[in-house]
């Protein structure tokens, strides 16, 4: 009972601790993009704009008040789901990304569905058949996909799949899509590409945690005592390495979000991430504000699932 | 510092990287020497031509010599890179050692921080900062030194940690020395070996998010150029498998991957 106790209070430690990440977080990303641009209104009316037009853009956008004030402002507006309009459309930006972001959860959830169960069993192949030729060869290409930027898988994938094999088009284009074919044809280059990246992230650590666990004191007792090989994976190995392998799921996932990026202004697939670099790009400061913190939710998210099911996971060992 | 400690710091540094870096740092200044032409000249009318005895790589879209833009090119990258890992590194090593010497409310406000830093994917707090700053290269290099620091800071603290439990720092710390003289002749290098192969690290990562940010347009900006930007205004002569952009793309591949096969096998022999 109190080891339950002990427990709960851990797991609110860690949400506590992921909750202040994301005030800070908050804070961050409106200092940094607030407290600099007092040359928005310059940028936006261009050159030839009257002092006057300029003193009452500043105004609408609250750009003459101190940055404190703006500050509680723009909090307060968060709290009310308000976040602000676009610089450049006008058009509120929690409608604008929240349309994009449904488009890139779809990107995200079918190239999980896809790399998690290749991840799982590459990186459990190349544990069991260690040190062999198999092992080495995986091992060298993953170290490949994790060390280059994902921009040269990205290209490197439509030279092979566009370019010279003519499979696949380049470009993701959402409103193409009417019928299964080419709701596939569009969406099998982005997938393929972040599940790239996503596998070679996630075999890596897989393996480590199964070499971890094919090599604990357990297993080679279970060795000793002339278990067979099945019973010894069925038994000592699967409940050892189930809440390690969600742990590293939720870590590849987060890791994702980075690929994201890339891979959807390669495509030109119309998810939130093209919307930020777009954002970034034209300097719309509102819409990258509230791109930051979505990306930043998710990323806290599945790095607090992480924590949390390793705490939890420590603890059965524990009890074990 | 005695000849002896020298060497024994000098042989702790990883051999096979530090060789590789220290390549990539010469190729970096000496480079852009050895171009044949001017970076920003068009030299001729083909646009994408192949490999030829005139223009080695070939030429890029505007029929510039690629490899003049490719010297320059990994000449900004490396320059770039290293210059933001120094910063991160040095920073995260110092605060670090610190954290570890001092504990207490200098450690846990320090780890505060780095983990809230840490919290944000490193593609999008550069991209925030680009938003906010524009895209010079002081800002690159300071925003990709801050986004590296906390891992810096993390390896370091855990190092200095379990030097400064050792005798000679326990000793030294009853003779009553200064925190700055513990941390500098005592601790430093007794990390010297681990400290090095994580910058390298760090120098792998700080490449791969300046290529990104540039592929990307929101990196280094025209007429300056690097490995990524490189890639992203050649791309279209992918259909013609054009040397200029297989050359800048290889490139990033040769400089991230060797790098990294060089640090693994370091980390499977230790010592």
């Amino acid at each position: 009972m109190t080891m339950n106790a002990a427990l709960i209070r851990a797991i609110l430690r860690i949400i506590g601790a992921s909750l202040v990440s994301l005030v800070f977080v908050t804070i961050a990303v409106f200092f940094i993009t607030a407290v600099l641009p007092g040359d928005v209104a310059d940028a936006l009316l261009g050159q030839a704009a009257t002092p006057d037009a300029v003193a009452a853009l500043r105004h609408s956008l609250n750009l003459d008040k101190p940055v404190l004030v703006r500050f509680v402002i723009w909090v307060n507006g968060l709290l009310h789901g308000d976040f602000g309009v676009s610089l450049i459309s006008r058009r509120p930006v929690l409608a604008m990304a929240s349309e994009r972001l449904i488009h890139s959860l779809l990107l995200a959830g079918v190239t999980a569905l896809f790399a998690v169960p290749v991840a799982l069993v590459l990186g459990t192949a190349s544990a069991i058949f260690r040190n062999t030729l198999f092992d080495r060869a995986v091992s060298l290409l993953t170290l490949c996909v994790v060390s280059v930027p994902e921009f040269l898988v990205a290209t490197l994938a439509v030279f092979i799949f566009s370019v010279q094999l003519h499979l696949l088009p380049s470009l993701a284009s959402i409103s193409d899509i009417h019928s299964i074919g080419s709701f596939l044809a569009s969406f099998s280059m982005p997938v393929t590409t972040l599940a790239c990246v996503i596998v070679g992230q996630m075999s890596r650590m897989t393996r480590a945690v199964m070499i971890d666990a094919l090599g604990s004191s357990w297993v080679e007792m279970a060795v000793l005592k002339g278990a067979s090989p099945a019973h010894i994976i069925l038994r000592h190995v699967i409940p050892n390495v189930i809440a390690p392998l969600f742990n590293v799921i939720a870590l590849s996932l987060s890791y994702l979000l980075g690929g994201v990026v890339i891979v959807e202004s390669v495509f030109h697939y119309p998810g939130i991430a093209s919307l930020m670099v777009d954002s970034v790009a034209a300097r719309d400061i509102p819409l990258v504000q509230i791109c930051a913190l979505i990306f930043c939710a998710a990323y806290l998210f599945l790095t607090t699932l992480a924590d949390i099911v390793a705490l939890l996971s420590s603890q059965r060992r524990h009890a074990a | 510092m005695t000849v002896a400690s020298l060497t024994r710091r000098w042989a702790a540094i990883p051999r096979i990287p530090g060789a590789l870096i220290l390549f990539w740092l010469l190729l970096a200044v000496i480079g852009p020497l050895l171009a044949p032409f001017a970076p920003g000249e068009v030299v001729s009318r083909t646009v994408f031509a192949p490999i030829s005895a005139h223009h080695i790589l070939g030429t890029d879209y505007l029929g510039r010599d690629v490899l003049t833009r490719l010297l320059c090119g990994t000449s900004s990258t490396v320059l770039l890179c290293a210059a933001a890992t120094l910063l991160a590194c040095t920073g995260g090593v110092f605060l670090g050692m610190i954290a570890a010497l001092k504990q207490g409310v200098t450690d846990t406000l320090l780890s505060r921080f780095m983990d809230g830093v840490i919290s944000i994917p490193s593609l999008l707090s550069a991209l925030v900062a680009v938003a906010a700053f524009g895209s010079s290269v002081p800002v690159l290099v300071l925003a990709m030194s801050l986004i590296y620091m906390p891992g810096s800071y993390r390896t370091s603290r855990m190092l200095a940690l379990s030097v400064a439990r050792r005798d000679f720092v326990l000793a030294a710390r009853m003779r009553g020395e200064k925190a700055g003289y513990i941390v500098l002749r005592e601790i430093l290098p007794n990390m010297t070996g681990p400290v090095m192969a994580d910058v390298g690290l760090r120098f792998i990562y700080s490449v791969r998010l300046l290529s990104n940010l540039s592929f990307l347009g929101v990196g280094l900006q025209p007429p300056m150029t690097d490995l990524g930007s490189l890639t992203r205004e050649n791309l279209l002569g992918l259909v013609y498998g054009a040397p200029a952009v297989i050359a800048p793309a290889l490139t990033i591949a040769v400089l991230t991957v060797g790098l990294n096969l060089a640090l693994d096998s370091n980390r499977r022999e230790p010592g």
